[in-house]
């Protein structure tokens, strides 16, 4: 018990003795910077895919470091993002894929939520083979010849009949209506979730393997293997009135910005900055491409776009307060 | 899910004169029980030939029936009257601010940034000697040891503040899992009636999938520290409550009469008898509720609970295996610490209520010391930054020194999956391949493409022959509410085929590994801790390499659950082969039994109940591997559930599947019980 005590001694005249930092010395984030309005705590939804995380990821670095906002990240899903909308606990969604009923639940009828504007970016869901395909099989990439090849997309999981596989269940398919309303002999297996789509995609273009799946862009696996897509009958409007009868492609999402209306009526500079952000699908994926095959953590992504784009920067910060501090 | 694995004291049987199904087959023998399993699979093969595809009542995913609509737009309902409605004003938004301020309260402690500080009250120093104290103090030096290691390697891991948080919000699901539990639990001992009414809460608690509660409870906790604690404890309070009720329950009723006589009154009896001689199986009860608390760390990260959850969860959607792993060990390592160390404390307990006098002389000044050192080193972590924050490297004059073992562990776990994903995915797709052709389906066609009364029939009739007339009842019960209103059958006809077979392969890993460790004490030596690890694991962790190396399938589904069920089969296999007396193995071996004869005609047939006590686990845990299984291409009941959390139109439907597992769970659970309950008597 004797050492024990030395011991302890030992370590307070160690730790106390020799030039410690004591930690009231230390300085915690979020400081006002000169000439910006007071933004005080910024509630961020983050849904968990990575072109989300590179908006994310810009956005809360300029309100930490130039806006001087304390930023709250929740890692949240989509539903329950919205439903933070109504309890005041998220402020804003940085990229939303669409989802009518949500909008009609919590714009429409509730009136906590609205649109803050697009990002600027078009999200496109859609079928895709591997490009190795496309290349040995140039004609694949129309769906009348899906059939000719169904053969090639054989798995356990579709029996005799080609695999089409569907992936992330955030997203409404149609894929079941449009198998049978275009006489595909395929059958829809249930991926189950993103990281099985990823998975799949990125085996099938490695090892040769024929895939079909249901993917979207912007996506940051597409810089890495370059899905094509396949052409099917076009959107038009309405030709996706009645689900069981969809005999036509997806429609281009507007991926647009959701914020709470107490957010966009509170006047924070923060505000302002989510309604001013709009980049292209090449920024984003630069970002998420730094972030996802770099493995840079998303404050330097951020910094590297930030520092490489100064004037795309001013224009988000216009109406800050802090137009110059960048 | 415990009714058998607790060893639920014997149920008031039925009469012994009555001739029921079951006695009638068990008076017969095997024999008799194999050739009415095979009538009944005769019948049915005849009846799918002739009726396959016919009222199949198949169900496409993005299909709903009115109940699954009803139940999205009773969420929907409540969530727009939410701020209005006197229920969460009055009942949820209460309990939600004490339980967000008691887990925030402990976060602030060890794990948050707090009071204007970059970091929490106690830093690393602080944390580590308060621990590695309560583990000397709780249990003994050895845990002790193993605390002070496990804890500075999270730290080297570059972990420290997400290992915190983790173990904070752990601190807190379970502190309130007791608080609820050990009461429920002592009521549940004493009355029988309040068992028998909770028993089935209880399980219902433990089957449910945690997709299916995670948005309602946003909704009524909203997002934060009260809804994640609220989430863990409803899947980690049921343990504690059955262990207490069971510690109870089992004082000898002589032991209890004897203080009765005495005249003592129930409180008396309470506290001065039943408790204390329930301590051992009560704190058994809690390591277990510890570990069920750890098992939900990954979901809770789903609705922002932060820690190493929230790691593993981001990992995941860049496909960074290595980091994930990094973190899912952290977690293995806690589960391996906290578990150590409460049962070594319920080994003291044991020994200290066995020979109550004489401790330790030296251990009362220990104490002393240590809680000196304790304080000391928390008022040096409050203090200074070196042993607040965990250092990434240190500085020794001229010497530099990396603290940073997790970029290793990081790169390894990628290089070793890159190598396994290139060199073995044409062999393991191959076996793929060859099970689904060859178990799977034929099952899932026999299951779900047989008209829906074949079927229904059949499984009452098999449940009937395994479990008796009870348990054919239960079946039939459950069937009737999956088919309304429910509706959805051939779902749950899909995950009863791929449950069956992954329960098949479990048994017999079961029985393989189990006999193997029950007979070596090298091999359980070895093999023990890959069983705790494949356990405590989050199996987020190793989806990504499963879906290289068999692809999104109903396989990888399954081989997941084994992954996770397959440790619970194979120790309760290696215990049962263990308790098999050295008499009587030395008999057989005297009269010239070999090696092969010993296991197959003694220790075997003698473990037999252990066989279906490893079979009725093996197939609770392989259900609750469901949800994960339709994250990989399992899809069925699965699928729907995380579709449901995903997308708030198919919420009904998601919360149905979840329902419809639960009623699956029941089915095969009652008939595996019984039939383990019969099995024991007959023995007897």
């Amino acid at each position: 018990m004797k050492r024990f005590a030395i011991a302890a001694a030992a370590l307070v005249l160690l730790v106390s003795g020799c030039n410690a930092t004591k930690v009231s010395d230390l300085q915690s984030r979020g400081e006002l910077k000169p000439g910006s309005k007071p933004c005080g705590t910024f509630n961020m939804a983050i849904n968990s895919w990575v072109g989300y995380e590179a908006n994310a990821a810009v956005i809360t670095y300029l309100a930490e470091n130039v806006l001087g906002c304390f930023v709250k990240q929740r890692h949240i899903a989509e539903q329950v993002s919205w439903q933070g909308m109504s309890t005041g606990q998220v402020d804003a969604i940085l990229e939303n894929w669409g989802h009518d009923d949500l909008r009609q639940q919590y714009i429409d009828n509730m009136g906590v939520a609205q649109s803050a504007g697009s990002t600027g970016i078009k999200g496109q869901i859609g079928w895709y083979v591997p490009p190795w395909m496309a290349e040995q099989y140039p004609d694949i990439v129309d769906w009348q010849n899906l059939n000719k090849y169904a053969h090639l997309f054989k798995t356990s999981e579709s029996g005799d009949k080609g695999q089409l596989l569907d992936g992330d269940p955030a997203y409404v398919t149609n894929d079941d209506a449009l198998v049978s309303n275009l006489k595909l002999d395929y059958k829809v297996v249930q991926g189950g979730s993103e990281t099985a789509l990823i998975s799949s995609i990125r085996q099938a273009q490695q090892q040769r393997k024929p895939l079909l799946a249901y993917f979207y862009s912007p996506q940051w696996l597409l810089s890495e293997v370059p899905m094509v897509k396949i052409n099917l009958p076009p959107y038009t409007d309405g030709c996706d009135a009645d689900p069981a009868k969809i005999a036509c492609d997806y429609p281009d999402y507007d991926l647009d910005k959701i914020v709470s209306t107490k957010f966009a009526e509170s006047g924070s500079p923060a505000y302002t900055l989510v309604k001013n952000f709009q980049w292209t699908a090449e920024d984003q994926n630069s970002v998420a491409r730094s972030i996802a095959v770099d493995g840079m953590s998303d404050d330097e992504a951020a910094k590297k776009f930030i520092d490489a784009h100064p004037q795309l920067v001013a224009k988000w910060l216009a109406g800050t307060g802090a137009e110059n501090a960048a | 899910m415990a009714s058998v694995a607790v060893g639920a004291p014997p149920a008031p049987a039925a009469p012994e004169e009555r001739r029921t199904l079951a006695t009638w087959f068990a008076e017969r023998g095997p024999a008799q029980f194999i050739a009415a399993i095979g009538a009944v699979l005769g019948v049915w093969l005849i009846g799918f030939f002739f009726l396959h595809g016919r009222n199949t009542l198949s169900l496409a995913p993005a299909d709903t029936k009115p109940l699954h609509v009803w139940l999205s737009d009773l969420q929907t309902r409540v969530g727009e009257g939410r701020n209005t409605n006197p229920l969460f004003t009055y009942f949820f938004n209460p309990i939600r601010s004490v339980i967000d301020a008691f887990g925030t309260a402990i976060a602030d402690l060890i794990a948050h940034p707090v009071d204007g500080r970059p970091v929490p009250y106690i830093g690393w120093l602080g944390v580590v000697v308060l621990f590695t104290f309560l583990a000397w103090v709780l249990g003994n030096w050895k845990v002790a040891l193993l605390t002070l290691c496990g804890l500075l390697f999270m730290g080297l891991q570059g972990l420290w503040q997400d290992s915190m948080e983790t173990l904070a919000l752990t601190i807190a699901a379970v502190a309130i899992s007791l608080l609820i539990g050990i009461p429920l639990g002592i009521w549940a001992g004493i009355s029988d009636r309040f068992n028998r009414l909770i028993t089935p809460v209880l399980d219902f608690m433990q089957i449910l999938p945690s997709f299916v509660y995670l948005a309602p409870l946003t909704l009524a906790f909203l997002i934060g520290p009260a809804a994640a604690i609220i989430a863990t404890v409803i899947y980690a309070a049921p343990p504690v409550i059955r262990l207490t009720a069971h510690g109870i329950r089992s004082v000898p009723s002589e032991s209890r009469e004897a203080v009765e006589s005495l005249g003592a009154t129930r409180s008396q009896e309470l506290f001065g008898a039943l408790l204390p001689m329930a301590k051992r199986t009560i704190v058994l009860g809690i390591n277990q509720t510890i570990m069920a608390a750890l098992a939900m760390v990954t979901i809770a990260a789903l609705i922002a609970a932060p820690g190493l959850g929230q790691v593993v969860v981001q990992a995941l959607s860049t496909q960074d295996v290595g980091t994930a792993f990094n973190a899912g060990l952290a977690i293995v390592i806690m589960a391996i610490i906290l578990d150590r160390t409460t049962t070594a404390a319920s080994e003291r307990v044991e020994t200290e209520r066995r020979k109550s006098a004489e401790p330790n002389k030296y251990r009362r000044p220990g104490i002393v010391i240590g809680a000196v050192v304790t304080a000391i080193a928390i008022w040096l972590s409050y203090t200074y930054q070196l042993v607040a924050i965990f250092p990434s490297s240190l500085q020794l004059g001229p010497v530099h020194i990396s603290l940073d073992v997790g970029t290793p562990i990081i790169n390894a776990a990628n290089a070793v999956t890159n190598w396994a994903q290139t060199s073995f995915s044409g062999v393991t797709n191959g076996i793929k391949d060859v099970v689904t052709a060859v178990a799977l389906d034929p099952l899932q066609a026999l299951l779900d493409q047989s008209p829906w009364w074949l079927t229904f029939i059949a499984i009452t009739a098999i449940a009937a022959i395994v479990g008796g007339r009870i348990a054919a009842l239960i079946s039939a019960v459950c069937l009737v509410v999956i088919l309304w209103p429910l509706q959805l059958w051939q779902d749950t006809m899909d995950t009863l085929a791929a449950v069956l077979v992954a329960t098949v392969i479990v048994v017999v890993l079961g029985v393989v590994v189990g006999v193997w460790m029950g007979r070596s004490q090298t091999a359980d030596k070895v093999v023990r801790p890959f069983l705790d690890a494949a356990q405590t694991m989050p199996s987020f962790v190793y989806l990504v390499p499963f879906l290289a190396l068999f692809s999104a399938s109903r396989f990888t589904g399954i081989v997941a659950a084994i992954v996770y069920a397959a440790p619970v089969s194979i120790k309760i296999m290696a215990d049962g082969i263990r308790g098999v007396s050295v008499e009587t193995v030395e008999a057989a071996r005297s009269v010239g039994s070999n090696t092969w004869q010993v296991i197959s005609k003694v220790q075997l047939p003698m473990a037999v109940r252990s066989l279906t006590l490893a079979t009725n686990q093996g197939l609770i845990y392989v259900l609750s591997m469901v949800v994960v299984a339709g994250l990989v291409g399992g899809g069925a009941l699965g699928y729907l559930v995380v579709a449901g959390f995903a997308q708030t139109s198919l919420f009904g439907k998601g919360l149905a599947a979840g329902l419809a597992i639960v009623l699956l769970g029941t089915i095969l659970d009652r008939t595996t019980a019984a039939a383990s309950k019969r099995i024991g008597r007959t023995q007897e």
